[in-house]
């Protein structure tokens, strides 16, 4: 059996040799660094999710139908008639919310480690740019329940284009392709969701990954490993083959990350209603507006922003333009960090503290978006400067400029930061 | 480091809580929590003898087939002979012959399929608005409700509970914080003791959850061997790590 396949293989790389050589370049002969640690799972767990995604994806498909009249029934169908439906469907939903868990952990990652600095900056661009694929993928995927959240929030979000001066109520028109969000607006959104972003998606996966192991990865240290190469077999000394190194170490990630995922998807699918929103049991009626909308979370912290920032002569593109500002800002993080070095472990206090207002602005963001802005109640005073009492409005709009200032002042701070020496060699 | 992290993380989530259920608190009709059991068969089939008497008349639940309901204990005769009245074929669906346009007109919206209710309200909220239905001749069906004001749906149970009058109060407590209060009180009796009926209700809402997510109790008992079976994987996951990274210094 095995000289057989020996036999086979040979045959095949008779014919076609740049198989073995890419399977050298990307898996066994792709050095990385030997001290990833817990952060470094999330890459690998991103492309197992996608996959996944993908795979239940696809099944559904067979079932689902993208039809004003008929979705909401066919979601149902799936969840009651069709032999394992409920759990391809319960997969895909939590899939949806874990990639994004997954995203974020590994952006972070990015983030702590400075692996978008030089030479990585082209990594990091493609990485947003999944990462904003992955929103607009999130957000059509979202209407095809057609639930009163799938329509009303799909609603709200292609309002926001009509507030661009201008050209805005044209193109939330074409957008929908009707008045109002409607059989039209789920038949293209399928479309889109199923096919067009997917394909995109892959797209800018693959050269993530090309650029990655051109470059070579970063790790906790922000050491690069190619300065010190062994001058016999020409490798990186602190570098290990991907494949079988990090191949076995990534099974134990996807085994734990199967476990989390798991005990949602088999015992809290809703998960409280963050991951299926309750409303979303209702059926879309384009008649009954439902009167608290709130994204599903990991839109959160982009619609607190947008609803911190007050109306400009009556329109609401300056929420609109923060908003996207807010995600635009990612593409130019290479350029704005100045630090003389990459990893966190060897910056100053200033960066860390920056950091961490960052990350606690972003969850409170995150959080006060899943709420009324009457969350956390009124001012008890009356003021002139106060457009609105609610508290939670003005908390919104304070970690907004704190989330704004991290990255417009990060030239500053990042140059003037105490940092410390970086080691020759990367630390265990 | 670490302490870095730990802290990012919690300083928010301590303030949200702290701050949170302060303000958060919303006015209206404290719901009871509804004690259903999804394990309890014999309220399953008390649940779905209500459901289809009460109110499969004016709601349907057109995703719920009823030979489904064998997963409940009753067989196919059973369902057939007590609990099948529109239709004809055990596999069809629980259908209503009220279209969406005659309950428009008779009840001012028309009556919402209860296929997923239990989802989209919650148990809880369907146990207290079960419960809470009161006379009130200000309505055109004569009927109010405390949890849902100014329902549209009349009490379908009220020949089981009885008809109950609700006064609502401005009322000082102790400390002299102004609370609202509800005073119930029964006017008629009905077929059944306060508490048959709450178990009424209770059986019902049980169907209700049942109904809304028929795979839920096969999903947690798939659930527990999943994880199981991960959990030995990962034993064995990381034992090849630790075999492989062994010469990794």
């Amino acid at each position: 059996m095995a000289s057989r396949l020996m036999a086979l293989w040979d045959w095949v790389d008779a014919r076609m040799p740049s198989l073995a050589e890419e399977y050298r370049k990307h898996l066994a002969e792709y050095y990385a660094p030997k001290n990833f640690n817990f952060w470094y799972y999330f890459g690998s767990l991103a492309m197992l999710v996608l996959a996944i995604q993908i795979v239940t994806g696809i099944f559904l498909t067979m079932h689902y139908k993208p039809d004003a009249n008929l979705a909401f029934g066919s979601v149902e169908y799936i969840m009651r008639d069709v032999a394992g439906g409920w759990i391809i469907r319960y997969i895909h939903s939590t899939g949806a919310s874990a990639f994004f868990i997954v995203v974020y952990l590994h952006m972070f990652r990015g983030l702590i480690y400075g692996s978008y600095q030089k030479p990585r900056e082209l990594i990091w661009i493609f990485g947003v740019l999944i990462y904003l694929c992955l929103m607009g993928e999130a957000f059509m995927g979202y209407l095809l329940p057609w639930g009163q959240m799938s329509y009303w929030g799909a609603q709200v979000i292609v309002n926001l284009f009509g507030t661009i001066p201008f050209i805005g109520p044209d193109l939330a028109l074409w957008i929908r392709g009707d008045y109002v969000v409607s059989d039209a607006t789920l038949n293209r959104f399928f479309a889109m969701h199923v096919i067009a972003i997917p394909l995109a998606l892959l797209g800018l996966v693959v050269v993530h990954l090309l650029a990655l192991h051109d470059v070579g990865s970063n790790n906790p240290d922000g050491i690069e490993i190619k300065k010190h190469k062994d001058p016999r077999t020409g490798h990186p000394v602190d570098g290990i083959p991907f494949h079988p190194y990090y191949t076995v170490k990534d099974i134990v990630g996807v085994v734990a990350f199967l476990a989390i995922f798991c005990s949602v998807l088999f015992f809290a699918p809703e998960l409280g209603g963050y991951f299926l929103e309750y409303n979303n049991f209702i059926p879309a009626d384009p008649l009954k507006t439902p009167p608290h909308i709130a994204p599903v979370w990991y839109f959160t912290p982009f619609y607190t922003i947008l609803r911190a920032v007050p109306p400009l002569f009556n329109s609401q593109f300056p929420g609109v333009l923060a908003m996207g500002l807010a995600t635009m800002i990612l593409f130019f993080l290479p350029w704005l960090d100045r630090g003389a070095v990459k990893s966190v472990r060897y910056r100053g206090t200033l960066y860390k503290a920056w950091l961490a207002a960052f990350v606690v602005v972003f969850l409170i963001l995150g959080y006060l978006g899943t709420e009324p802005t009457t969350v956390w109640g009124q001012f008890g005073f009356d003021a002139f400067f106060l457009d609105t009492k609610d508290i939670a409005t003005w908390a919104g709009r304070l970690c907004t400029v704190v989330y704004f200032l991290f990255f417009f002042l990060m030239p500053w701070y990042t140059a003037r930061d105490a940092t410390r020496p970086v080691p020759d060699r990367v630390t265990s | 480091m670490k302490r870095l992290l730990f802290a990012m993380v919690l300083v928010p989530v301590f303030l949200i809580a702290a701050v949170a259920p302060a303000l958060g608190s919303e006015a209206g009709y404290r719901l009871d929590r509804s004690q259903h059991d999804p394990n309890d068969l014999v309220s399953l089939q008390s649940g779905a003898r209500l459901f289809v008497n009460y109110c499969l008349n004016c709601h349907g639940a057109q995703f719920m087939r009823y030979n489904r309901l064998t997963e409940i204990g009753l067989s196919e005769s059973q369902i057939r002979d007590n609990l099948m009245f529109p239709v004809e074929k055990v596999g069809e669906t629980m259908k209503v012959a009220l279209g969406a346009k005659d309950g428009k007109d008779w009840f001012g919206v028309p009556p919402p399929d209860l296929s997923v209710i239990a989802r989209s309200r919650g148990a809880d909220w369907l146990y207290t608005y079960l419960r809470t239905f009161y006379r009130d001749p200000k309505t055109s069906t004569g009927w109010n409700n405390a949890v849902f004001p100014n329902a549209a749906m009349p009490h379908a149970l009220w020949t089981l509970e009885g008809e109950r009058a609700l006064e609502v109060v401005q009322a000082k407590d102790l400390a002299g914080h102004v609370a609202t209060e509800y005073r119930w009180s029964q006017l008629t009796s009905g077929a059944l003791e306060r508490v048959q009926y709450d178990a009424a209700v209770r059986d019902l809402v049980n169907f209700l959850v049942y109904v809304g997510e028929p795979a839920a109790q096969s999903r947690k008992r798939i659930g527990v061997i999943v994880l199981f079976v991960l959990g030995v994987l990962f034993v064995f996951a990381y034992a090849l790590k630790k075999a492989y990274w062994k010469d990794v210094h």
